[in-house]
């Protein structure tokens, strides 16, 4: 397009113009240069966040996750992959248990979030707003106060003990494994698998939400008008147009969740060890094994993104009718 | 599924659709006044109205999605008014199609077989896209279709269950003239093909009156009139049919008594001084408060009281207030007899076309005019029908 324009005035200006012409594909030619420039000078700072923020502290936990050494005589990059076997043979019950936990968290989320966000989408009316607003409202107090909170709450004098014990279900409980005894449910799976929904529950609602308020409702009516019942129309027309936000819920729920070991160490005991507070103690705490810690967290980071990438591809491909 | 559901979407049983007694209130609001209606079955049935007179309310109440405060709703013999939408042999073409974006044509179309446990939905499913011609298209998502195709899907959609009732929700709102028109004889002849009972809410008169063999007008909730299109533009009952379908010169006066054998005709006084005479057989006027309307095509046009041929009504003098030329017809505004202005059509056959300004008379034949009740608003349906058609 700019040769043409560059040709043209040859063509009206005849001889004379030739050596102008040279002239001004030169320039055009820079010009060229600049715009194919442009993308990266614009991606620039973006780039720049990421080596930064990304690859560099990548770079170092992987490196240091194959080192080898002590506190005292430091660590030493020596490509020692059996830091990962070792890692494993440790702490294989904690990283297990916090696949678990984490499993239990999103998917009580999932149950406690779809018809939450049903509810606020569809039947609120104007009540839609403030409802948002109480579901987000947590994260006004910091997380460890909150978490602190249901200390209170499953204190073994508290309400929610007294409700458990009234409706018979702490023998319940216990029975599954959830709890260690009947008369208590703090320090156990349990108390902190309560925590963890109550922590990443507003991370599930909000994508699920998002995705059904944007379902014409009138799709509901022509369900009920064409044989499908309330729940039929809520499997069929409802629950398929609201996937990629359960999806995106869920991934948003579980990833964190992995890691987290706040809820843990705050409302568990010695026996709901995960693999954060494995990490942490390596890392900076009294383990003092860096690349320990290091692989650890490796191993989560690659552990999450496979079982993230099955679930998207899972999702994505699902025959959904 | 319930036995019922099987037995009431089982097909050809003899049933007209009945509405009685349907009343629909929202909070102080009454949508629908105490609506008495029989639809035959097979029919094609136009509810006609503006916006807010209750058609679509009276329809979701058909369709289930809305429950009458009072009355009934029955299908043949059986009484539906409690019945949950997704048990009643009824479906519904909605307003703005609501295709599931989900799933593919051909999977729009299945739905309800589906629903309703139809194991092999292949063959019915093909059927309907060849009816509705869109078979190169089956695998299409929603959002990949034209206006008028997506319509297409949501008739067949509706159609494959075979309802007792289809319910039309103004199928033709979204699309454009040409393409309104076009649907408009598909839909009939789609209807004519299968024989199943169509309700259509509108609020294009001409739409009910291209399609429907019986149009019901409503109004603030209650049926103006009932009736075939012809008998509806020919007989208006009511100042507000009068207005809404088509057009019509509305002349207040006094009926001062009968003339002709067994009083064949009304005379009339206009509020002006001028005779006029109505027949009696198409007056509904009790009292002596009358309106004499005639439809402005049924209206002519003439350069002097000589040129008026002996026996018609005639209203002079008369001044041209404006003119337009829309091709088949010429449209005049004339003021005369002390009324707001007259509309005549005249057909371009040749016949003299007179400017704005020009002195006319206006005439016609006693037998095409009819008496409304003249106790009642001369504007009614007017604006309505204005609101309509923007």
């Amino acid at each position: 397009m700019s040769a043409e324009a560059a040709t043209e005035p040859a063509q009206t200006a005849g001889a004379v113009g030739a050596v102008a012409t040279q002239a001004e594909l030169r320039a055009d030619r820079r010009v060229r240069r600049r715009r194919a420039l442009l993308p990266y000078l614009l991606l620039a700072p973006g780039i720049a966040w990421l080596i930064v923020f990304f690859v560099v502290p990548m770079w170092s936990i992987i490196s240091t996750s194959v080192e080898e050494g002590d506190m005292d005589t430091g660590f030493v990059l020596t490509w020692r992959w059996a830091n990962f076997g070792d890692v494993w043979t440790n702490w294989r019950e904690q990283i297990i248990r916090s696949l678990e936990y984490s499993l239990m968290c999103t998917l009580f989320c999932l149950v406690l979030a779809l018809p939450l966000a049903y509810f606020i989408a569809f039947k609120a009316g104007r009540w839609k707003n403030l409802l948002m607003a109480l579901v987000i409202a947590p994260f006004f107090t910091s997380y460890l106060i909150r978490t602190l909170a249901w200390k209170t709450i499953l204190a073994d004098d508290g309400w929610v003990m007294h409700v458990l014990t009234t409706l018979h279900i702490t023998p319940l409980l216990s029975g599954m494994g959830w709890t260690y005894s009947d008369n208590s449910v703090l320090q156990t799976p349990f108390s902190v698998v309560c925590g963890m929904v109550y922590n990443f529950l507003p991370f599930t609602v909000l994508p699920i939400y998002t995705a059904m308020e944007k379902i014409d409702p009138r799709l509901h009516e022509a369900g009920q008008d064409l044989y499908a019942s309330a729940w039929a129309t809520f499997r069929k027309v409802t629950f398929p147009l609201a996937l990629p936000g359960i999806v995106g819920g869920t991934l948003l729920t579980f990833i964190p969740a992995v890691g987290d070991y706040t809820n843990a160490v705050m409302l568990g005991g010695p026996k709901t060890k995960v693999i954060g507070t494995v990490i942490e103690q390596q890392m900076i705490g009294t383990g003092g094994n860096l690349p320990y810690g290091a692989a650890l967290s490796v191993m989560l980071m690659l552990g999450t993104l496979v079982i993230t990438l099955a679930y998207i591809k899972r999702a994505g491909t699902e025959e959904i009718v | 599924m319930s036995k019922n559901t099987d037995t009431l979407a089982a097909g050809s049983v003899a049933g007209d659709l009945r509405l009685v007694n349907v009343t629909k209130r929202f909070g102080d609001f009454t949508a629908v006044n105490d609506l008495t209606l029989t639809i035959p079955q097979g029919s094609f049935f136009a509810l006609l109205g503006a916006s807010g007179c209750g058609k679509t309310t009276t329809l979701r109440m058909v369709s289930g999605l809305e429950e009458p405060t009072a009355g009934r709703v029955l299908i043949g013999e059986g009484d539906i008014t409690r019945l949950r939408p997704y048990k009643r042999p009824v479906n519904t073409v909605f307003q703005n199609y609501a295709l599931f974006p989900h799933l593919t044509v051909a999977e729009n179309i299945a739905f309800g077989l589906k629903r309703r446990g139809v194991k092999d939905v292949k063959q019915p499913v093909q059927d309907m896209l060849d009816l509705i011609e869109l078979s190169h298209i089956g695998s299409r998502k929603p959002n990949q279709l034209s206006g008028g195709q997506q319509q297409r899907v949501a008739l067949g959609r509706a159609l494959i269950n075979r309802p007792r009732v289809l319910l039309l929700d103004e199928p033709l709102g979204a699309l454009d003239l040409k393409l309104r028109r076009q649907m408009q004889i598909e839909l009939k002849r789609i209807q004519t093909e299968v024989g199943l009972t169509f309700v259509h809410v509108t609020h294009d008169q001409e739409e009910a009156m291209t399609m429907a063999d019986t149009i019901a007008v409503m109004n603030h909730g209650r049926i103006e009139q009932l009736g075939s299109p012809t008998d509806l533009y020919e007989n208006p009952k009511t100042t507000f049919v009068a207005n809404f379908l088509g057009q019509s010169n509305l002349l207040p006066g006094k009926a001062v008594g009968t003339v002709g054998g067994d009083g064949e005709h009304v005379q009339v006084t206009l509020d002006d001084g001028t005779r006029v005479l109505v027949p009696s057989a198409r007056n509904c006027a009790v009292g002596e408060q009358i309106i004499v309307g005639v439809r402005p095509e049924k209206m002519s046009i003439h350069a002097s009281a000589a040129e008026v041929p002996a026996g018609r009504n005639v209203l002079a003098p008369g001044l041209v207030t404006d003119t337009s030329f829309v091709g088949v017809s010429t449209q005049y505004l004339v003021k005369a007899a002390g009324s707001e202005e007259i509309g005549v059509f005249v057909q371009n056959d040749g016949a003299q076309i007179f400017r704005p300004g020009t002195e006319v008379v206006v005439s016609w034949d006693p037998s095409q005019g009819f008496g409304l009740d003249g106790r009642q608003d001369i504007d009614a349906g007017a604006e309505a029908d204005l609101e309509a058609a923007s």
